[in-house]
């Protein structure tokens, strides 16, 4: 018998479509994930913004921290309890802190995503690197924010 | 001349893993690289498995890669090309035999696109012409000129890791939609390509661009796509 081709997806004489055939055999491609969501769009805005922030951010704290006079060599609770006594400085090491926190925890999501294609060790790498990033975040927040100058006497 | 073609040989009925074979072909400077591929099937060795319809660029059948880059095999002279070629299947998607891929999962993501026309009215047969103006037209030709070789999304890192990635010729389809002004479908592709798998999962590698035979500028327009579906987010 003369078999005839399914073409254009259309079911001819009960044959399966390509699509059924294929399917089969390389199922990601014809499951994957196209539910609406704007959540990629945010980060990757989030992503430029913070990028042309951070270049600014990361210039000055490497200038002050580390070239000018003698460098990190200087850094000590003195030099840190003048600092912080300015609210300009505390929120820009703040912003720093945020900004770079996001920036580079969102830019690992995004490997991990390509690469670990697992889906248990995926949510165990990401379950773990989320929970670095909100410790680190909650640690870094309380320094800055309760931070008293007074305690070194 | 002469030159020499090491072909990435793979038969599913007898190997396991796909190997590099030899031949030695008797060449003009100005032969494509398919005329070669055609001398070794036609008078050497049967059995090799090519794919290629028009052999002038304008089909797409024949994407294959070329000492690691992915090229059309009937675009490419031998005299832009060393005595030693290297030739290999595109990446990225399963190999049936020799140089022959299946091109299902790039097909999935071109289809996921929509890459139809889309008009509001859609109960009824157009009664006139789809007017559109010069500038209008030029808005999208580059992204008009997409054969659907695959010799992009084969190049691209990211589908190589992940086959749910829609691909840059998904994009580069729907981008030829986004921009034309007849059509009205722009926020169901925005909509698809903003999806997890969608046009963000594009990291600016640029194979692309460098992979396409027909010279589009592949990342400018996933670019562009991407900035449509922000303004559209915003």
């Amino acid at each position: 018998m003369l078999v005839e081709p399914a073409c254009g997806g259309v079911n001819i004489r009960g044959m399966a479509t390509i699509e059924e055939v294929y399917r089969k055999k390389k199922p990601k491609a014809f499951e994957a994930d196209r539910s609406p969501s704007k959540v990629e769009v945010w980060w990757w805005f989030f992503m430029r913004l913070s990028g042309i922030v951070l270049l600014f951010l990361v210039l000055i704290h490497l200038y002050v921290m580390h070239l000018v006079d003698s460098g990190v060599e200087r850094v000590n609770f003195e030099f840190v309890a003048e600092r912080w006594d300015n609210v300009g400085w505390k929120t820009f090491d703040w912003v720093l802190l945020v900004l770079a926190l996001l920036h580079g925890v969102n830019g690992l999501r995004i490997i991990i995503d390509d690469y670990v294609h697992r889906p248990g060790v995926r949510t165990a790498i990401k379950a773990t690197l989320y929970s670095a990033t909100a410790i680190a975040m909650i640690m870094g927040t309380a320094v800055i924010v309760t931070f008293d100058p007074t305690v070194g006497g | 001349m002469e030159v020499t073609l090491k072909v990435l040989r793979f038969n599913p009925e007898t190997d396991t893993e796909s190997h590099f074979e030899e031949y030695k072909v008797e060449a003009d400077p100005m032969d494509r690289l398919l005329d070669l591929l055609h001398e070794i099937k036609w008078y050497q060795d049967h059995s090799l498995a090519v794919r290629r319809s028009c052999g002038h660029g304008i089909c797409g059948s024949d994407a294959v890669v070329v000492n690691g880059v992915n090229r059309l095999a009937c675009k490419i002279l031998v005299k832009d090309l060393p005595s030693e070629i290297t030739v290999e299947p595109i990446r990225g998607m399963p190999v049936i035999r020799d140089l022959v891929v299946d091109m299902e999962p790039f097909f999935a993501g071109y289809r996921a696109v929509k890459p139809w026309l889309i008009t509001d009215d859609r109960e009824h047969e157009p009664d006139r012409e789809r007017i559109q103006s010069p500038e209008e037209r030029a808005r999208f030709d580059d992204t008009t000129k997409c054969i659907l070789c695959a010799a992009c999304t084969s190049s691209c890192p990211i589908f190589w890791s992940d086959e749910e990635y829609v691909g840059p010729a998904a994009i580069v389809n729907a981008h030829r939609f986004i921009f034309d002004s007849r059509d009205s479908g722009a926020d169901e592709r925005l909509q698809i390509l903003s999806s997890k798998n969608g046009a963000f999962k594009c990291r600016t590698a640029f194979n692309c661009t460098d992979a396409c035979p027909r010279g589009i500028k592949v990342t400018m327009a996933i670019q562009e796509v991407k900035q449509a579906a922000l303004y559209r987010s915003v």
